[in-house]
């Protein structure tokens, strides 16, 4: 506690704020590649298993739930030391957005998956009598609906998956956290643990508070949107009562 | 046009269609009616695939749908006219209209939009353009739903209980445009309907389901005056009453 109003420990993370800097890209670096990585499982994971093929929605259960099930640290332990004492290195910060991305890309595909489902049957039926195909009915006719339903959670996902980048910590990583870390444990930068750890919060914070705002806002906005659409529904109902 | 040869469909344990064999003639309006539950909409919709049968063979157009040809033999001799529409909301009535036969069929955005013009004048809804489906009354949408069909120029069109979703009010709107078309086109309808007079003015032959069998088949004349089936005249009996 007496670090926080120590006018040497602020200071001190004053002098070395671009190596918080660096950490601080590293992160985001890492959480970008990642939210690609995760946004192109879950769709692909989501697609398939709401496809309907027993087989493909047999394989996006069990990525799911292997992945949902064991945890993040373990599965970056995992690929990280698996792949160096294989021979196969392919970096920390690799080996953080494959593993932070697979583990998301998890819960995208859920979050998708229930978007699809949302859909009333007869949206499908209606595209199946025109003659689309599955993919065709997703693209020209279920995804643009789901979209909005889909857009608050996914948004969520994005979040979380920016603050697990701390997992990078474990293998070594150079992300926020650990630099974080390093820096408050360092032989000549030891002691600041107080402003040390503020400054990093306030950095994720910067980005994850905008993100989970938005989130809240879209998820506001759909809800008013489709009060006013029911009491449009509604109305003629009313006035034959 | 259309061929059910002995087609068998369960639900689980259900067995919904028994053995049902149909031939549907180019051009012909046909009508199926019966009681709820007897497999008049199952039927039609193993015609576009939509349900798929147990067993048995369904013949569009000279050709036997299987799980591999299906959407392509659908996509260029089917539509369906729904109960609940199924218009995509998403998009505006235009873009209900020409998004298969653009995408699809492959027919050119300009050309494609003529089309959708034709056929709303053809529906009497041409000032809706431009608005988006929910806006519309059931009766309006159900039209829009009829013209989107008609935009896919195919020569059938399945009608699966149009006006059975409608406020009483607007059912006429939905059943005029249907009366021009059977009386205008020389389309392929196969309608399941509950309303009577319509089947007996536009159906060249009138099929009667029960229990998942077709247990009558005739002309509107033989089918309302004189049916065989003790059954027919029971449900006659009971729905024109009033």
């Amino acid at each position: 506690m007496a670090t926080l109003i120590s006018l040497d420990a602020w200071l001190k993370v004053w002098t070395y704020k671009s190596t918080f800097l660096l950490g601080f890209l590293t992160t985001l670096e890492t959480a970008l590649f990642a939210v690609l990585l995760s946004l192109c499982l879950g769709l692909i994971f989501g697609l398939m298993s709401t496809s309907g093929k027993t087989v493909l929605q047999g394989l996006a259960r069990i990525y799911v739930e292997f992945i949902q099930n064991t945890p993040l640290l373990l599965q970056i332990c995992f690929l990280y030391y698996a792949m160096s004492f294989s021979g196969h290195s392919i970096g920390i910060i690799t080996s953080g957005i494959i593993s932070i991305g697979v583990y998301h890309g998890a819960y995208m595909a859920e979050v998708i998956r229930a978007g699809i489902q949302s859909i009333p049957r007869g949206q499908f039926e209606a595209a199946s009598s025109q003659g689309f195909n599955y993919l065709s009915t997703m693209y020209y006719i279920i995804l643009p609906q789901s979209v909005k339903i889909i857009l608050p959670p996914m948004v969520n996902q994005v979040v979380n998956l920016i603050k697990n980048t701390s997992c990078l910590y474990i293998i070594g990583g150079s992300d926020l956290i650990s630099i974080t870390y390093s820096f408050v444990t360092g032989a000549n930068t030891g002691g600041a643990h107080g402003p040390a750890y503020l400054v990093s919060g306030i950095l994720f914070f910067l980005i994850c508070f905008p993100l989970s705002m938005l989130a809240s806002t879209w998820e506001n906005n759909l809800k008013r949107r489709e009060r006013l659409t029911f009491k449009k529904n509604a109305d003629p109902a009313t006035e034959d009562a | 046009m259309i061929k059910l040869e002995h087609i068998n469909k369960f639900f689980g344990d259900l067995h919904v269609l028994k053995d049902v064999n149909l031939h549907v003639k180019a051009g012909e309006k046909m009508v199926i009616v019966g009681p709820s539950g007897s497999g008049k909409s199952t039927t039609v919709r193993c015609m576009n695939y939509l349900e798929v049968p147990t067993s048995g063979k369904v013949i569009i157009d000279g050709e036997e749908m299987t799980a591999r040809n299906h959407i392509k033999l659908v996509r260029r001799t089917t539509s369906m006219v729904f109960q609940q529409f199924n218009l995509y909301p998403h998009l505006d009535v235009m873009r209900n209209l020409t998004l298969a036969p653009v995408k699809l069929h492959g027919v050119p955005l300009k050309e494609a939009q003529e089309v959708a013009m034709h056929y709303l004048n053809v529906v009497g809804l041409a000032d809706k353009a431009h608005v988006y489906p929910t806006t519309l009354s059931g009766g309006q949408q159900q039209r829009i739903a009829i013209a989107r069909a008609l935009c896919a120029k195919t020569k059938i069109i399945l009608f699966d209980e149009p006006t059975s979703a409608l406020d009483p009010e607007t059912i006429q709107e939905v059943l005029d445009v249907m009366v021009k078309l059977a009386e205008e086109s020389n389309i392929t309808m196969v309608i399941v309907t509950h309303e009577m007079g319509f089947a007996r003015q536009v159906a060249d032959r009138i099929v009667f389901m029960e229990d998942g069998m077709i247990i009558e088949e005739g002309t509107p004349e033989h089918f309302f005056n004189h049916p065989d089936n003790e059954r027919v005249q029971q449900f006659l009996g009971k729905i024109l009453r009033h």
